[in-house]
């Protein structure tokens, strides 16, 4: 059983459908990209697999023990955020709100918790500092040690390496390497990089208009996709 | 400093002072997820609202808060799900919403009593128009918002921040946005007797604003922004009582002041910095 089966899902928007009949699996330890142009239906897909929207066809089928709250999300970074005044203590700790139910505060557990994911995040200094005055590589630290507080099996991110400079990219990338071997952390990196998707997934999802492609890189590098969009640039 | 605590000496100060501290108090800290929410003209929007139901409830001759409450909830709720689903803009449906209950409250009064000393009451508020229901209805339900908001405090603060993430992960963010909605409607509610329906929302934006300037954790800004309200409502009070000048007015020139003083600690602790 796989943590996510998707069964020939078909997404929507007000009719007009934006992903059709889509099947694809996540198993634990993969390491998935999803990439597509703006307009392929990754972001909706995105939704669905948060359990935020409905697949207007088909089922998302979570298995393996995996809970639907148990998908930690690391959402792009909105103009909102960038001046929300919160510690960076603050927004660790509240990824342990799902653990709590309708209990108020937090537990000696949950604070643990985010001690724990910061220091493997690297941010423990920056425990309290405003998030509004961090850096985007900083700050995308904190989203993350959040979402590993709120699981330790799944993360969905959307587009993590918008607005980031090419040295936070590089250690973002080393990052994820490290969250998906060392500790076994599955990945669904939603992205329009492409060429860095190749280089650091195990799986590719591609989405375009009306057609996808889902395989292990080695297929994508041999299918017409890959070689259509990777066509001309020489990589490795 | 005499004068100050002259003013206790008169029965109705002294209730007006009771809830009105309550009321600050509840208003500073709904503001602080609202302003960070991009909701600040829904506390606005829901004030004309209540006017309009105010002004129909005295007309029909029913007790005013008991109208006003459930109405402006309501409304709460209904902006709350059209800025959500995005059928109208939240800020258009703001506007629409206190336009339209604005006119219908004016509407109402003038056809029923005449536009007299209550209309002015009623837009701009007065101590003295507080009765001792009031009073007792006002403490209890500002007390009950504290608790209910405290309680919830760090599902607030999540939803707050980043609803994707809460709903994603299995808060009910639906819900502590109803809770939010439905805090404020009282809040806005209770507190127009004293402010007035067009300064209400005043006591909800500008204290998490001020606090906002110099704070740099959620925590800091919630405690901030109580303190900052209780000063602008002790100072505005005391203006008022001793230069005899509304009170709501005096509490947003109070609040006003230390805006622009929590600017300058910003502007000058920047300055330093670099």
């Amino acid at each position: 059983m796989a943590y996510i089966n998707c069964e020939n899902v078909s997404f929507a928007y007000e009719n007009q459908v934006v992903v059709s009949d889509l099947n694809f699996q996540v198993n634990e330890g993969d390491y998935l990209c999803i990439i597509g142009e703006n307009g392929s239906g990754k972001t909706t897909l995105l939704k669905g697999l948060l359990g935020l929207k409905k697949p207007f066809q088909g089922q998302i089928i979570l298995g393996d023990g995996l809970k639907p709250t148990q998908i930690g999300y690391v959402p792009q970074q909105t103009e909102a955020q960038r001046d929300f005044p919160a510690s960076v203590w603050e927004v660790v700790l509240s990824g342990c709100l799902n653990r709590r139910g309708i209990r108020p505060g937090f537990s000696k557990e949950d604070k643990a918790r985010a001690e724990k994911n910061m220091e493997l995040m690297g941010i423990s200094d920056l425990r309290k500092r405003s998030f509004r005055e961090l850096s985007g590589g900083q700050r995308q630290r904190a989203l993350l040690a959040r979402s590993l507080c709120a699981t330790e099996k799944i993360l969905l991110l959307d587009e993590p390496t918008t607005g980031l400079d090419p040295v936070a990219i590089e250690e973002f990338y080393r990052l994820m390497q490290e969250l998906n071997q060392k500790h076994d952390i599955t990945i669904l990196m939603v992205s329009h990089a492409i060429r860095e998707a190749v280089e650091h997934a195990s799986h590719i999802l591609h989405l375009s208009q009306g057609s996808y492609f889902f395989g292990t890189v080695k297929e994508y590098e041999e299918s017409d996709a890959g070689k259509y969009f990777m066509g001309g640039e020489s990589h490795g | 400093m005499d004068d100050f605590f002259q003013m206790f000496q008169y029965p109705f100060m002294v209730r007006a002072i009771l809830v009105g501290t309550l009321l600050s108090l509840c208003a500073a800290l709904l503001g602080v997820s609202l302003v960070l929410k991009r909701y600040s003209m829904i506390g606005d929007g829901l004030s004309h609202v209540g006017f309009g139901a105010l002004a129909v409830a005295s007309a029909l001759n029913l007790a005013p808060l008991a109208v006003a409450i459930p109405v402006v909830i309501v409304a709460a709720i209904i902006l709350l799900r059209l800025s959500e689903t995005g059928h109208m803009k939240g800020d258009a449906a703001i506007a629409v919403f206190s336009t339209g209950a604005l006119a219908i409250g004016v509407m109402v009064i003038s056809l029923s009593t005449g536009i007299n000393a209550d209309l002015n009451s009623y837009l701009f508020g007065s101590i003295l128009a507080m009765s001792k229901t009031d009073v007792a209805l006002g403490v209890v339900l500002s007390i009950v918002v504290l608790i209910l908001y405290l309680f919830f405090y760090d599902k607030i603060f999540a939803v707050t921040f980043d609803e994707t993430f809460a709903r994603g992960t299995g808060t009910k963010a639906g819900v502590y946005n109803t809770l939010l909605a439905v805090l404020t409607a009282v809040t806005v509610v209770l507190g127009m007797r004293l402010m007035g329906a067009l300064l209400i929302s005043s006591l909800i934006v500008f204290p998490a604003l001020t606090s906002m300037r110099v704070c740099k954790s959620y925590k800091k800004v919630m405690i901030c922004s109580v303190i900052v309200a209780m000063l602008s409502f002790f100072g505005g009070i005391t203006v008022s009582f001793l230069f005899a000048v509304p009170t709501g007015a005096s509490i947003v020139v109070m609040d006003i002041i230390l805006f622009c003083l929590f600017s300058l600690w910003a502007f000058c602790r920047e300055r330093v910095g670099k």
